[in-house]
C-alpha cells in the first residue's frame, strides 16, 4: 500500500491546483472558449511548456530511473488521425457544455457537487457505449 | 495563509500542472491522464452478463491510477471546502456581461452555475448526456486535456495535436451555438 501514496498526494495536488486555478470552473471554460480572458490559456500554455522543459531535462541529464527502479520512456501514442479527431471533437463537445474535463470532473465530486458527479455516471456510461461500439467506428 | 484560500494566478497553476507530467515519470514511469480511469472504473463494475471486451482486462495493474484520482477528489475538497474562496470567480468583464446576456444571473458566484447543476430533472438529464459526450469522447480519442493537451504536447505527439484541435473544434461550437440558447 505505501507505494501508492506519492500517487495520492500528487493526485491531491493536481486536485488542489485545478480548484484554485479555477479550472474546474464553467464559467471560465466559457470565458476561454470566447477569448474574453487570458486566464485559462495560460494555464495552458505554461503547463505545456514546463511538461516540455521538464521532459527536455530528464531526456538530456537526469538519472532515467523512477523511484520503484523502472527505466523512464515516453510512450508514444498509436498512430492515427481520425479517432483523435472525431473523438476530440465529441469530447471537446461535451466540454464546451458543460465546462469540466475529467480532471475537474474529479475535483468537483470532492467539493460535494451533485451535478458534478453526474456528469461523472454520465462519463461513465460514454466510456462504456465507446467500449462496446468501438470496433464499429472509424479509427 | 491567504495564498490557501485565494485564486491562484494562471502562472502558478499552469507550472505546478505541468509538473504532474515529470512527476508520474519519477514515482514509477507513469504518463499522466485522467480519463482512463474512466475505463478502469467501467472494468470494475462491468457485469458478468454485459461483458464488452473493451473492459476485460486486468484494472488492479491500474491501481496506482485510480489512486490518483482519489487523491484529485481529496484535493478538490481541501481547496474548494476546507479552504474555499469566499470571492466569485475573477471573470473578465466581458464575461460577465456575455453570461449575464445568457441569461445566467450570478456570473461566476461559484465555480458552476446553479442553473446548470442544481439537479432538477431537466439539469440531471442534460449533465448525464454532456457527461456521456466527454465519457464517450475521451475514450474514442485516447485521451482527454490532460493525457493530450497536456502529456502529448508537451512531449511533441502529433495524435495529440489532432485531439486538441478537434477538443477545441468541438468546445467552440458548443460555447457559441448552443450555450448562449440554453436558459432561452
Amino acid at each position: 500500500m505505501l507505494r501508492y501514496i506519492p500517487y495520492l498526494l500528487v493526485g491531491m495536488l493536481f486536485g488542489f491546483v485545478l480548484i484554485k486555478a479555477e479550472a474546474a470552473s464553467w464559467y471560465r471554460i466559457q470565458e476561454m472558449f470566447h477569448f474574453q480572458s487570458f486566464h485559462m490559456f495560460g494555464i495552458l500554455f505554461s503547463a505545456i511548456f514546463t511538461g516540455f522543459l521538464s521532459i527536455q531535462t530528464i531526456k538530456r541529464f537526469a538519472r532515467k530511473r523512477s523511484l520503484d527502479g523502472q527505466d523512464i520512456e515516453i510512450p508514444a501514442k498509436d498512430p492515427g488521425v481520425k479517432s483523435y479527431i472525431f473523438g476530440g471533437l465529441i469530447f471537446g463537445f461535451g466540454w464546451g457544455m458543460i465546462g469540466l474535463c475529467p480532471g475537474p470532473i474529479f475535483a468537483l465530486v470532492g467539493t460535494g457537487s451533485v451535478g458534478a458527479l453526474v456528469v461523472l455516471v454520465g462519463a461513465l456510461h460514454g466510456t462504456w457505449l465507446y467500449g462496446a461500439l468501438k470496433q464499429h467506428l472509424p479509427h | 495563509m491567504d495564498w490557501l484560500y485565494q485564486p491562484w494566478p494562471w502562472y502558478v497553476a499552469g507550472p505546478l500542472i505541468g509538473l504532474m507530467v515529470p512527476m508520474m515519470l519519477f514515482i514509477g514511469n507513469r504518463s499522466f491522464g485522467i480519463s482512463n480511469n474512466l475505463r478502469h472504473l467501467c472494468a470494475i463494475t462491468q457485469p458478468h452478463k454485459v461483458d464488452v471486451d473493451f473492459f476485460r482486462y486486468n484494472w488492479k495493474e491500474h491501481t496506482w491510477s485510480l489512486v490518483f484520482v482519489i487523491g484529485t477528489a481529496l484535493g478538490g475538497y481541501l481547496a474548494g471546502v476546507v479552504f474555499a474562496n469566499p470571492e466569485p470567480v475573477a471573470l473578465s468583464q466581458a464575461a460577465q456581461d456575455m453570461l449575464l446576456q445568457w441569461g445566467f444571473t450570478q456570473p461566476g458566484r461559484n465555480l458552476v452555475p446553479e442553473e446548470l447543476f442544481y439537479p432538477s430533472v431537466r439539469n440531471i438529464t442534460y449533465l448525464f448526456a454532456c457527461g456521456v459526450l466527454v465519457g464517450f469522447g475521451t475514450r474514442y480519442a485516447g485521451g482527454c486535456t490532460s493525457g493530450h493537451a497536456i502529456t502529448g504536447l508537451s512531449t511533441m505527439q502529433l495524435p495529440s495535436l489532432y485531439a486538441v484541435l478537434g477538443i477545441f473544434g468541438g468546445g467552440l461550437t458548443a460555447s457559441w451555438l448552443l450555450v448562449p440558447r440554453m436558459l432561452m
